[in-house]
């Protein structure tokens, strides 16, 4: 039974640092943020809880894909950053539960801009972590983006990690 | 600018102008001619399975309720109150005996048919005697093999007759399951900043793969290094009414009979038992053509059906000549199981949708082409000839031949309605 040191502070430096990453294209750094088993997924838009198999969601990535997709977006032939739009990931209402556990859980709204040929599109949502320790850093075993937004318009897409 | 194909076989120069993307009067028309008259995609039969339910779409410019009414009938009811034109329904979807207009509280069954009104005795005693206060409904709606479309024209064709040659490839979309195909949960709804015109031709344009999607092969090659065998080849071929297809195969797993790497090795031997059940239902030759060909279906105007490494249907509209608000379906055989399905779903992600690896690529060439066409007034004509030099019968799927035949039908409705007003005016 290790000792629980982790802190809500450390929790909130962990996600500021997060943003902070992918507003910066750190891609690779990004992912290494994520346990050997961790996920990401964007279920369905109005649908959080949707189950994988009966519904289609926009990203369920497992660790591999969550890499491979990282990578395919620091490429020059994904076409659709290049160049890399700008974003500003802002991440409020931040709250923690289970800090003593193994699994720490963390929810918070977020805003994300991103603008490319002067044209701006915003995403609002929740994130859902689940956050480990190992070897005293922290890690996402898992991360799920529920988009508040009544569609992808007028977006279109998702070409960022949200 | 009234001249908008030049088809010149004889030089084998096909081109469109780019007037076409961005006039503002051609949209006119096209809503006129195009979208007004052609059999338009309303949805898949299995989005309301039950008695009540319904979902509001968005199809040529409408406002619709697809529903299952209490007697069994599907039917596309317009979303508007017959009293003063309030939307009636305003859930996206769900399963309901009546619909209620909250404006004046009139109330419909979900055959459209008026049955309460607060305030009676302000109406004569045979109000609606005609029908004429029930929820009006789209009188021509029709069902091919699930893909429900309705048409705006009571003097069109039938679907049947219109799909004409296309119902060959459908069919071989919808045979590769036992018990039919089901529309999945999630319906995606995104959008493009670019011509409508644009995703049809994109969506039957293998030419663009591998400079487009060079990043999505890059990562099945990395899966499976077998996979720099395999190229993008097949055929294209120009279907009735302008609909049009490529037949091809490809390197990525299909979740038919196609095996990959990133799937359970469990699963290969499923597979080839669906590849032999196949070849007892229809013969080894259309068994190999359903489990191992993919197959991109454009039915004119906008509809696309692509039976590729997931089988998903778009359709879309304009709502302006450089914005587009895009519905996708995935479909997936009814009773699959979950292990399949779940491959099949992250097939799915990993290439399509306004998240996966391809079509995000997809979207940014149209809009790159868009945003181009401010060079319209110096910058004329599109080049559709690839492939011209070999005959039309004779054309690759990384040619163009199905997107001419797009613009040939395109260009007869278009230009059948120039012709009529000249006549008009020179009356």
């Amino acid at each position: 039974m290790t000792v629980k040191t982790i802190t809500r502070q450390d929790v909130v430096d962990f996600l500021y640092t997060e943003a902070k990453i992918l507003d910066e294209w750190r891609l690779k750094e990004w992912a290494a943020l994520f346990t050997d088993d961790g996920t990401y997924k964007i279920p369905p838009i109005g649908d959080p809880e949707a189950s994988a198999t009966k519904s289609l969601f926009y990203a369920h990535d497992n660790r591999d894909r969550l890499q491979e997709r990282a990578e395919r977006l620091l490429k020059k032939e994904a076409h659709v950053e290049y160049p890399h739009s700008t974003t500003v990931h802002n991440y409020n209402n931040i709250l923690v539960s289970n800090l003593d556990s193994d699994v720490i859980t963390v929810e918070c709204n977020f805003t994300i801009h991103r603008t490319k040929r002067e044209v701006m599109d915003t995403f609002i949502g929740k994130h859902t972590y689940e956050l480990v320790e190992q070897d005293d850093e922290i890690k996402i075993k898992s991360k799920k983006v529920v988009l508040h937004l009544d569609s992808l318009r007028p977006h279109g897409k998702i070409s960022l990690i949200l | 600018m009234n001249q908008f194909i030049r088809d010149n076989v004889e030089k084998s120069e096909f081109l469109v102008h780019r007037s076409v993307f961005t006039d503002r009067e051609i949209l006119a028309r096209e809503r006129a001619e195009i979208f007004n008259k052609c059999w338009l995609f309303l949805g898949h039969e299995t989005e309301i399975s039950e008695l009540g339910d319904y979902r509001r779409k968005k199809v040529g410019g409408r406002n619709l309720l697809f529903v299952r009414s209490q007697d069994g009938e599907i039917r596309a009811l317009f979303n508007t109150c017959p009293h003063r034109g309030a939307l009636v329904c305003r859930e996206n979807e769900g399963n309901s005996r009546v619909f209620r207009c909250f404006y004046h509280a009139w109330s419909f069954k979900n055959d459209g048919e008026l049955v309460g009104m607060p305030g009676k005795d302000g109406f004569p005693e045979d109000f609606n005697n005609d029908g004429t206060k029930n929820m009006k409904a789209v009188n021509r709606v029709e069902n091919y093999r699930g893909f429900v479309f309705v048409n705006f024209d009571e003097n069109a064709i039938s679907l049947d007759e219109y799909l004409g040659n296309a119902k060959e490839y459908i069919d071989l979309v919808v045979d590769q399951s036992e018990y039919g195909l089901e529309a999945l949960g999630g319906i995606q709804e995104y959008s493009v900043r670019a011509n409508w015109k644009l995703l049809a031709e994109n969506s039957v344009d293998l030419y663009h793969g591998m400079p487009t999607h060079k990043t999505y092969f890059d990562i099945k090659q990395d899966q499976d290094p077998n996979l720099k065998r395999v190229q993008l080849e097949g055929e294209g071929v120009e279907l009735d009414n302008g609909h049009g297809v490529i037949e091809y195969v490809a390197p990525w797993g299909r979740p038919v009979a196609q095996w990959t790497p990133i799937w359970d090795e469990e699963l290969k031997n499923d597979m080839e038992e669906m590849k032999v059940k196949l070849a007892e239902r229809f013969g080894e030759e259309r068994a190999d053509r359903i489990a191992n060909y993919n197959r991109n279906i454009v039915i004119f105007p906008n509809l696309v059906i692509n039976d590729i490494m997931a089988v998903t249907a778009r359709t879309f509209y304009p709502t302006s000549p450089g914005y587009i608000e895009v519905s996708g379906y995935s479909l997936a055989p009814k009773g699959e199981n979950e292990a399949h399905r779940m491959a099949r779903n992250n097939n799915f992600l990993e290439f399509l949708g306004p998240a996966g690896f391809a079509t995000p690529d997809d979207n940014e060439a149209l809009e790159l082409c868009q945003e181009a066409y401010n060079n319209n007034e110096e910058v004329e004509w599109n080049d559709i000839s690839k492939g011209m030099v070999r005959g039309e019968g004779n054309a690759l799927a990384t040619d163009e031949v199905q997107m001419r035949n797009f613009w040939r039908q395109y260009n007869a409705r278009i230009q059948a309605s120039l012709n009529k007003e000249k006549e008009v005016a020179q009356k």
